[in-house]
């Protein structure tokens, strides 16, 4: 279980953006997370999967701390994917650089073998989306942070990438934390769906569970 | 057709340091020993169609010193401008190790930076005990800090990047993110700021053996044939002090435009 306890953050500007907040995510469990612009969201999705560090509190896995090295197992994906790969590196490369995805998986997500050997530049924002979300997929990988990830793309897209994660995080027993400002999607994805504000966390009513059409 | 013009003055100024750059490097086969090559009966000779540039003091062929000379300057302004780049490169990589290390790295910068170069050359150059090495060391210790700082700042940007924290998250070491991420980055940042310095230390080089704290007065180094001309200049020996400050000029010029030229482009 992935849990964040009392946590509390703010940058330089010393106005408090997470204030106590507390949230713990299952295996296999899918948890929604809005709020407006600025409510701190992404830092939230950060302090989870171990980008920034919390000035109080604590994140856990299983009831001990992120490791420091090597592959973390809660993988963050950023809502620009263009700033997520180095645009120096093919999309292979990009692919390749945590694990090798089998074809099924790549046929899965969308990812055509073509795309491989060209430059992330020349890819569309969705189909490189895709290849990130892939990357974040490592075998160890048991939590991802979805910070966004389908607000730049077309609803056929979108539909496509959920269902393709879903599918996975099923059958790995994935925990995701689903951030978005789109309420719809969090009700038909997620399990739980928290709503931050001032930097705090009010838990809405839990939707039912239905899945992707 | 807006264009074409940069490109055109681009691909001149290639052209002209390309053939200045070949027949440096080929100089000392084609020059024999010229440059030493003293004849007494044409001391002094001004410039004509048996000697180009004119003669020196002992009768020496001005042209064939001056080539030599400014081959001798390419070879130690290469060497320490690689050398500086280097420096530059090792030191900005260290500053993204740790704060401490980047507030060291920092303070080095700054101390350097505020020390007047020619002061310190000197002081290197005459610690060292002159010569090509000394002069090789010497500029390329003083000339290293503004490339270190370009490449600290890009560096410590870069470091931020998503894609180079989601490698780090990923599984990847420090160094595999160093050599795979970042410097591939900086590859181009460094060889634009390498060629910048070259025309930075082929002037030092001149100056301080110019001063004499540098190349050894037998080589023909243009230092050494504009402080031979200086004694001269009073008796109307122009062309002594002329082409070799000419020489100087055009090497130092072209390697500058082309270094802006490939700026722009990068």
């Amino acid at each position: 279980m992935l849990e964040a306890r009392q946590l509390s953050f703010q940058f330089s500007t010393k106005v408090p953006l997470i204030q106590t907040v507390s949230l713990s995510l299952n295996a296999g469990e899918w948890v929604g997370l809005s709020g407006d612009s600025g409510a701190g969201k992404s830092t939230l999705g950060k302090l989870l999967a171990g980008y920034l560090t919390p000035q109080a509190g604590d994140v856990t896995l299983d009831g001990e701390a992120l490791p420091a090295k090597g592959l973390q197992p809660v993988q963050w994906l950023p809502q620009s994917p263009e700033l997520a790969v180095n645009p120096r590196w093919r999309v292979g490369k990009i692919l390749r650089e945590a694990w090798t995805p089998s074809e099924a998986q790549c046929e899965a997500f969308g990812v055509q073998a073509k795309w491989l050997s060209r430059f992330p530049q020349s890819l569309s924002g969705g189909e490189l989306q895709r290849v990130c979300v892939l990357r974040a997929l490592a075998p160890g990988v048991r939590f991802l942070v979805a910070d966004e990830i389908s607000t730049m793309l077309d609803p056929i897209t979108q539909v496509e990438l959920w269902q393709a994660l879903k599918q996975e995080a099923e059958q790995r027993k994935l925990g995701v934390l689903v951030i978005s400002h789109d309420s719809a999607l969090l009700a038909r994805l997620c399990t739980q769906h928290y709503h931050l504000r001032s930097g705090k966390l009010n838990q809405e009513p839990s939707p039912t569970f239905t899945k992707v059409s | 057709m807006r264009h074409a013009q940069p490109r055109i003055r681009a691909a001149f100024s290639l052209a002209v340091t390309s053939l200045l750059v070949i027949s440096l490097i080929t100089s000392q086969w084609w020059l024999g020993d010229s440059p030493q090559q003293m004849q007494f009966d044409t001391r002094l000779a001004p410039p004509s169609v048996h000697h180009w540039f004119g003669t020196d003091a002992l009768g020496r062929e001005l042209w064939a010193r001056t080539l030599a000379g400014l081959a001798l300057s390419f070879w130690v302004g290469c060497l320490a401008a690689l050398l500086s780049t280097l420096i530059a490169l090792s030191l900005a990589a260290l500053a993204t190790l740790s704060r401490r290390l980047d507030a060291l790295v920092s303070l080095l910068i700054d101390t350097l930076l505020s020390v007047p170069h020619l002061i310190l050359l000197m002081l290197i150059a005459f610690a060292l005990g002159g010569g090509t090495q000394a002069v090789i060391i010497a500029v390329a210790v003083t000339h290293w800090p503004s490339l270190a700082r370009v490449l600290r700042a890009e560096l410590l940007q870069l470091r931020q990047a998503p894609y180079v924290r989601i490698s780090r998250a990923l599984g990847k070491s420090r160094w595999f993110v160093l050599y795979r991420h970042l410097l591939p980055h900086l590859l181009p940042h460094c060889l634009v700021g390498g060629l910048l310095l070259f025309p930075h230390a082929i002037l030092h080089e001149a100056a301080l053996t110019f001063l004499g704290f540098g190349l050894s007065p037998s080589q023909p180094a243009i230092g050494v044939l504009l402080a031979d001309a200086m004694r001269y200049l009073s008796g109307g020996y122009w062309w002594l002090g002329v082409f070799p400050g000419l020489g100087l000029l055009l090497m130092v010029l072209s390697f500058d435009r082309l270094s802006s030229h490939l700026r722009r482009a990068l």
